[in-house]
C-alpha cells in the first residue's frame, strides 16, 4: 500500500516554503508569500497540503537547556548487538527519556547508534550499566561523550536546482 | 535479563560485553577480563558495592576494599583479586564445621 507521502510530490515552490519554515516556523503566510512573490493564500494552501500529506510532521520549539540552567552532557553510543535482537534492543532504547535518537547502522557489524543525554558522567554510566548493558543481545557498547559541538543542524530542504549543483 | 549481574566496563559507558551473575562467574571473569576494567571498577568501588549489596558478602567486600585502599593495580590487582575471591569461594563451598 502506498503511503500518503508517496502519492504526493513537491515542486520548487513547496521546497522553498519548507526551507523558509525550517529557518523560522513563526513567520506569517504573508511574510513567506512576500519573500517568494506569491499570494499568502497560495502559501496557506501549500502548507496545509504538506501537513496533510505528511511532509511536515510537526512544529517544535528548540530550547536552550544551558540558558535554563539544566547542565546536560551528550554522548554518542555505539551498541554492537546480536543481529537477532537488534530490532528489539532499538525498540527498548526508544522508550528511555534519556535517549534522543536511535538508529541501526551497518559497517562491519550491525550496530545501534544512539544519542543520549545525562546530568553528569555518573548518571550516564548508571544508565548504560543498568538499562542498556543488561538488555538481551547487547554484545558491546562504546560511548563517546561530546566535548564540543561544532555544528548541529537539521537537514535543510533546497530547491531542485540547488540540489543539482550540490551533486556536481 | 540479568538485573543483578555485574557488568564489566573499561570506562564510563564502555561495556566489554562481559558480565557475572554469581561469585563463580565473577572469578572466571577476573582471570581474563581487560585489566583496564578491573582498575576502573576497583577505584570506583563498584566491586565492593556489588559484592556487599547484591551478593550480601560484607567480608569479601571488605577484603576488596583493602585492595583499593592499598592502590593495588596492574597484574598484581588481577592476582590478588583472584586470590581473595577464590579463597572466599573455597570457604563458602567448604563444610561448616571442619572434620
Amino acid at each position: 500500500m502506498k503511503s500518503k507521502s508517496q502519492d504526493a510530490t513537491l515542486d520548487d515552490l513547496d521546497r522553498q516554503i519548507l526551507r523558509l519554515l525550517q529557518e523560522d516556523a513563526k513567520q506569517t503566510y504573508g511574510e513567506i508569500g512576500n519573500k517568494l512573490n506569491v499570494a499568502h493564500s497560495t502559501v496557506y494552501d501549500r502548507i496545509r497540503k504538506m501537513e496533510q500529506s505528511g511532509f511536515i510532521t510537526k512544529y517544535e520549539a528548540i530550547v536552550d537547556t544551558e540558558k535554563m540552567g539544566i547542565p546536560l552532557i551528550t554522548a554518542q553510543m555505539i551498541i554492537t548487538t546480536d543481529p537477532k535482537e537488534t530490532e528489539n534492543i532499538a525498540k527498548k532504547m526508544m522508550r528511555y527519556g534519556q535517549v534522543l535518537e536511535v538508529a541501526t547502522s551497518f559497517s562491519e557489524e550491525l550496530v545501534i547508534t544512539a544519542k543520549v543525554v545525562a546530568k553528569d558522567q555518573a548518571e550516564l554510566h548508571s544508565f548504560v550499566a543498568r538499562s542498556v548493558a543488561p538488555l538481551p543481545g547487547v554484545l558491546r557498547i562504546r560511548t563517546a561523550i561530546v566535548t564540543k559541538k561544532f555544528k548541529e543542524e537539521r537537514f535543510g530542504i533546497r530547491p531542485r536546482k540547488e540540489w543539482a549543483r550540490l551533486k556536481e | 535479563m540479568r538485573d543483578e549481574a555485574f557488568y564489566f566496563f573499561t570506562s564510563i559507558g564502555n561495556y566489554t560485553g562481559h558480565s557475572a551473575a554469581s561469585l563463580d562467574e565473577f572469578l572466571l571473569k577476573v582471570k581474563d577480563i581487560d585489566m583496564k576494567s578491573l582498575e576502573f571498577h576497583l577505584f570506583r568501588e563498584d566491586f565492593e558495592k556489588w559484592i556487599a549489596q547484591t551478593l550480601g558478602d560484607s567480608r569479601l567486600s571488605d577484603d576488596i576494599r583493602s585492595l583499593r585502599i592499598q592502590k593495588v593495580a596492574g597484574n598484581a590487582l588481577r592476582d590478588r583479586l583472584y586470590l581473595v575471591v577464590s579463597r572466599r569461594l573455597k570457604e563458602l563451598k567448604g563444610p561448616v564445621v571442619a572434620r
